[in-house]
């Protein structure tokens, strides 16, 4: 059983790192542009649980011993799934929200204040913390309606599991503009991004 | 194993995986905060830096197997910068190179934005020499950079004004100075202003790249860039007396060509790949005879 935990570190990580990064990138990169279309997303990791593929290939394309990442302390304390983070991508994990380029966050339903994370400042509003937020699922709860950059009128996404304060956090991030976070929902089914330029309501 | 001899000595793209992920982090957030510019460590690529090295890096962290890569310089893809950049990615890549608009799936532009409307499923990535629009107003980057914070743009008005008391119009023509989704102004590179209403909503994502300034930034699709302007005296682009002498197309940006040493010149279209599409659709203008024989 240990022997087994020890080598999953190891294993799991992209098969051919140079294109499934390009892909993964390119991925992330549409759910940016277009806020509420579903960019679908081929298995290309393997990460332990309780992370999904969609996250472990994220971190593999975007992370590098230059970012910081923030884990939910129930996730912070497993060597499984921390170890497998700094070996496939030597990111540094990080004890502070503030402190994170990234953050992954398993447990949608008790997502922290989008104010306990980077922010980034009024004169370098990149210097904020991206948010990959594990969900249910991205198309079996209430129907929320988009506006803004990247989005032709309006879209609607019907993500579940989120928390029940999720569009007035969004609607506090909106305001902080040109600062605030950015969103990444994932399920196994795939991503939707959410800019801190995106308007969100329920409807 | 390796059955590209020659890509054998670079990686895919040229750039390593760390600077690629460099950039492509700070693609992200340049999407998520339309018309900054983000800073970025720019890197040494094998050409000068007049070449569009900031456009460059861009395409070779987005550009995958898959893609079909246009280049232009000016609306042409025969010019010796167009030309040098494909057969660079050519060589770098491997990927698909197109001189169609259409085709493309990522266009590497400098001075220009094609004719033809971009669609979904295409980058427009613009070589940028000063990102910074307010540069003129301002040498000090940590002043500038205080102007965009505090979104003091003020100054940019005054400047605008002073040309049409000067001249009873605004007379910058090139990087004529857009604001984006209401907040950032930002250079739209030296692109003609005729371009900028294409900006505008655009379908496709638009990314900058300025190599020795180092920053990067975009334009999302559906996003509103508007032209700066005064109520008494409202942006307004470029027009054009005459047709195309070629293709006989109106509403598209023209150059000046000379066609002999007696001074004779012709006004044709800046997007060769238009008119040459228009001329096989059967369009003809009227010195469409005369400018193939000059051309034999
Ligand atoms: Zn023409």
């Amino acid at each position: 059983m240990l022997q087994a935990e020890n080598t999953s570190v190891y294993l799991g990580g992209f098969v051919q790192p140079v294109f499934d990064a390009q892909t993964v990138f390119r991925q992330v990169m549409n759910a940016m542009a277009r806020p509420g279309t579903i960019t679908r997303f081929d298995a290309l990791t393997t990460p332990p649980a309780p992370l999904i593929s969609v996250t472990g290939s994220i971190a593999a394309a975007l992370f590098d011993h230059d970012t910081s990442v923030w884990l939910e302390p129930a996730q912070a304390s497993q060597p499984a799934l921390t170890g497998w983070l700094t070996f496939n991508t030597s990111t540094k994990i990080v004890a502070q929200g503030f402190d994170a380029d990234f953050a992954i966050v398993t447990d949608a339903g008790a997502l922290p204040s989008l104010e306990s994370f980077a922010q980034g400042t009024q004169e370098f509003p990149d210097r904020s913390t991206t948010i990959i937020l594990q969900v249910e699922s991205l198309d079996q709860g209430p129907r929320l309606v988009l506006e803004g950059p990247g989005i032709k009128e309006k879209a609607f996404i019907s993500p579940s599991g989120l928390p029940d304060q999720f569009c007035e956090q969004c609607s506090a991030n909106r305001q902080r503009f040109p600062r605030g976070v950015d969103l990444l929902l994932v399920s196994t089914q795939g991503l939707i991004g959410l800019p801190r330029t995106v308007k969100i309501s329920r409807g | 194993m390796n059955t590209h001899g020659e890509l054998a000595t670079y990686n895919f793209a040229y750039l390593d995986e760390q600077t690629k992920r460099m950039i492509r982090r700070a693609i992200l957030k340049a999407i998520a905060i339309p018309g900054y510019q983000v800073p970025f460590a720019s890197r040494e690529m094998p050409m000068p830096y007049g070449w569009g090295t900031g456009g460059v890096q861009v395409t070779a962290a987005v550009i995958g197997p898959d893609d079909t890569l246009k280049v232009i310089d000016q609306g042409a893809d025969d010019t010796t910068n167009a030309v040098s950049i494909r057969a660079f990615f050519q060589k770098v890549t491997n990927v698909a190179v197109t001189t169609s608009t259409r085709q493309a799936t990522i266009i590497q532009t400098r001075h220009r934005i094609p004719e033809e409307q971009l669609g979904e499923n295409q980058i427009l990535v613009y070589q940028v020499p000063i990102p910074e629009p307010l540069r003129f107003l301002e040498p000090r980057e940590t002043e500038t950079r205080k102007m965009h914070a505090l979104e003091e743009y003020g100054l940019m008005h005054v400047k605008l004004y002073e040309d049409i008391a000067r001249n009873g119009h605004i007379a910058t023509t090139y990087a004529y100075p857009v604001k984006v989704e209401g907040r950032y102004v930002m250079d739209p590179s030296p692109t003609p202003k005729f371009d900028n209403p294409k900006m505008h909503m655009s379908q496709a994502l638009q990314l900058f790249g300025a190599g020795r300034e180092k920053r990067i930034y975009a334009i999302p699709p559906y996003t509103e860039v508007v032209s700066l302007d005064f109520e008494d005296h409202p942006f307004e682009v470029q027009t054009f007396k005459d047709p195309c002498a070629l293709c006989a197309a109106t509403g598209v940006y023209l150059d000046e060509v000379i066609l002999d040493d007696k001074g004779s010149r012709m006004f044709v279209c800046s997007d060769t790949d238009h008119c040459e599409n228009r001329r096989n659709e059967g369009h003809h203008g009227h010195l469409s005879g005369q400018a193939l024989e000059a051309q034999q």
